[in-house]
């Protein structure tokens, strides 16, 4: 097994070893529940699809998401294990690939526990189920954006209430990005910046994929912008080990 | 210094020096640890020893200078020199919420030891250090003592041939640091190791070379008889050393 991979396994078992997966699972589950069918109008829309669902998630991993990124990095510099696992023969890339696929992974287990929406779907109707995969996929790109860049931001504190309250605090500019108070606003007053919201938007590139529509374009935004989030991550570490 | 300049020494640390803003914590330290030899590293609280250890680990990146293990250069080449070495950070930090066993499978595993092998590496260190009796326990529920030698087991999991141990001995009760003592006795001959400490009868008692430092520099590089061989105590020497430095 690769060093990446030994560090993602260990550090995805770290989460079922405290109470933090249970209490992230169920706040997720009760949350995205209640929000699709109380505010989504998931019954009385008389559709079969799940673009109630899908519309708050974005919403809600902005919160839950770096309070699973907010240990990652801050808790290893109050530990003091950073030390032993950066002296591992390891490269700070791969400790920094190997803590967020367990994150991603954690995710994708979240998401995955939400099946009983899609079961309930396709009993009372006849949905496309295509959509609901893409829909599902870019649920896991917005994740899997929202972690990148709070594992950056564990990695600049010791404390684990500052990594989150920043992560939620940059998280919420890119998913604010695209809507439209902030682009009606910066079209009137600097247009050139809205363009700029708009492509840096991480919940308007979710649309997309909740309607089925999966482009490259959205692909090569996700994979680029968890990349760098990733690579901004490495570079706090390598030039901040001991702080 | 006599043999210690040639160049098969296991551990060579060239002119490294760390600053810290303004601050020169480590000083243009060099010297070079031959297999067999165990380095006692003494000095007092902030002199540098942990920051030396550190750019030797490869965990902090030296100001100027550089070092190497086994011939591979800690700046240049960290992860071919990490697999080298067997390192006890200061304080044996550990994974609180893992069992002793799941902890050192996972050392082993990113160490590249997987299957009956990384089991059979996890057992011998675990035997080593006398940690069979709480294999399964939460290293959080474990006595300060056990925490060490949790980190110890860490160090010693690869057979590396080079040891750097950040006080080994701290923490443990007189019978532990016996057991410690003896086990680095038993794999001097086949290792370079330094240790720091600030137990002085240790280093008589296990030590073949003493190097003090304060304030970042080597004020001295002997063996321990030498540096006694005025008739005066270990304490009396260290102590002109290294007050002798401040004033």
């Amino acid at each position: 097994m690769s060093p990446a991979l030994t560090v993602a396994r260990r550090e995805f078992s770290a989460y079922f070893a405290t109470p933090v997966a249970t209490v992230f699972i169920v706040i997720f589950l009760v949350l995205s529940g209640a929000l699709t069918f109380t505010l989504g109008g998931f019954f009385g829309r008389g559709q079969a699809d799940l673009i109630p669902f899908f519309s708050f998630i974005p919403w809600l991993f902005l919160f839950l998401v770096p309070a699973l990124t907010m240990r990652l990095w801050a808790e290893e510099r109050r530990l003091g294990t950073i030390e032993l696992l950066l002296t591992l023969p390891i490269t700070a890339a791969q400790a920094v690939v190997g803590k967020f696929l367990a994150a991603w992974a954690f995710c994708a287990v979240a998401l995955l526990l939400t099946f009983p929406l899609v079961l309930t779907v396709n009993l009372l109707g006849e949905p496309d189920n295509g959509v609901i995969l893409t829909g599902y996929l870019g649920c896991l790109l917005v994740a899997g954006a929202y972690l990148a860049i709070g594992s950056a931001i564990s990695a600049v504190t010791r404390n684990q209430v500052i990594a989150f309250v920043l992560a939620v605090a940059v998280c919420f500019l890119f998913a604010a990005a695209g809507s439209p108070v902030v682009t009606e606003f910066l079209s009137s007053k600097l247009p050139a910046l809205a363009e700029l919201a708009r492509a840096v938007s991480v919940s308007e590139r979710i649309n997309g994929f909740t309607r089925g529509v999966i482009s490259a374009k959205d692909f090569i935004f996700f994979a680029s912008f968890i990349g760098f989030w990733l690579f901004v991550n490495a570079v706090i570490l390598e030039h901040k080990k001991a702080d | 210094m006599t043999a210690s300049n040639q160049k098969d020494g296991l551990i060579e640390i060239e002119g490294l020096t760390k600053r810290f803003g303004g601050f020169t914590a480590v000083d243009d330290v060099s010297f070079s640890v031959q297999r067999g030899e165990v380095v006692g590293f003494l000095g007092p609280n902030g002199a540098g020893k942990s920051t030396t250890m550190r750019m030797l680990a490869g965990f902090m990146l030296p100001s100027e200078g550089t070092a190497r293990i086994c011939g591979e250069d800690v700046v240049q080449r960290p992860v071919a020199a990490k697999r080298q070495l067997g390192f006890l950070p200061e304080g044996a930090p550990t994974y609180p919420e893992m069992s002793v066993a799941d902890f050192l499978a996972f050392c082993a595993r990113i160490r590249g030891f997987s299957g009956a092998e990384g089991r059979a590496r996890v057992d011998h260190a675990m035997a080593l250090t006398q940690l069979e009796g709480v294999r399964l326990q939460p290293i959080e529920t474990l006595s300060k003592g056990f925490k060490r030698r949790v980190g110890l087991a860490q160090a010693l999991l690869h057979s590396p041939p080079v040891l750097v141990l950040d006080e080994p001995t701290d923490g443990l009760d007189p019978n532990q640091k016996h057991e410690v003592r003896e086990l680095i006795r038993a794999m001097a001959p086949e290792k370079a190791i330094i240790i720091s400490t600030h137990i002085l009868e240790e280093v008589a008692a296990i030590c073949t070379r003493v190097i003090v430092i304060a304030q970042g520099r080597v004020l001295a590089d002997a063996t321990p008889a030498a540096l006694v061989a005025d008739g005066r105590s270990m304490e009396e020497v260290f102590r002109s050393l290294t007050l002798g430095a401040g004033a």
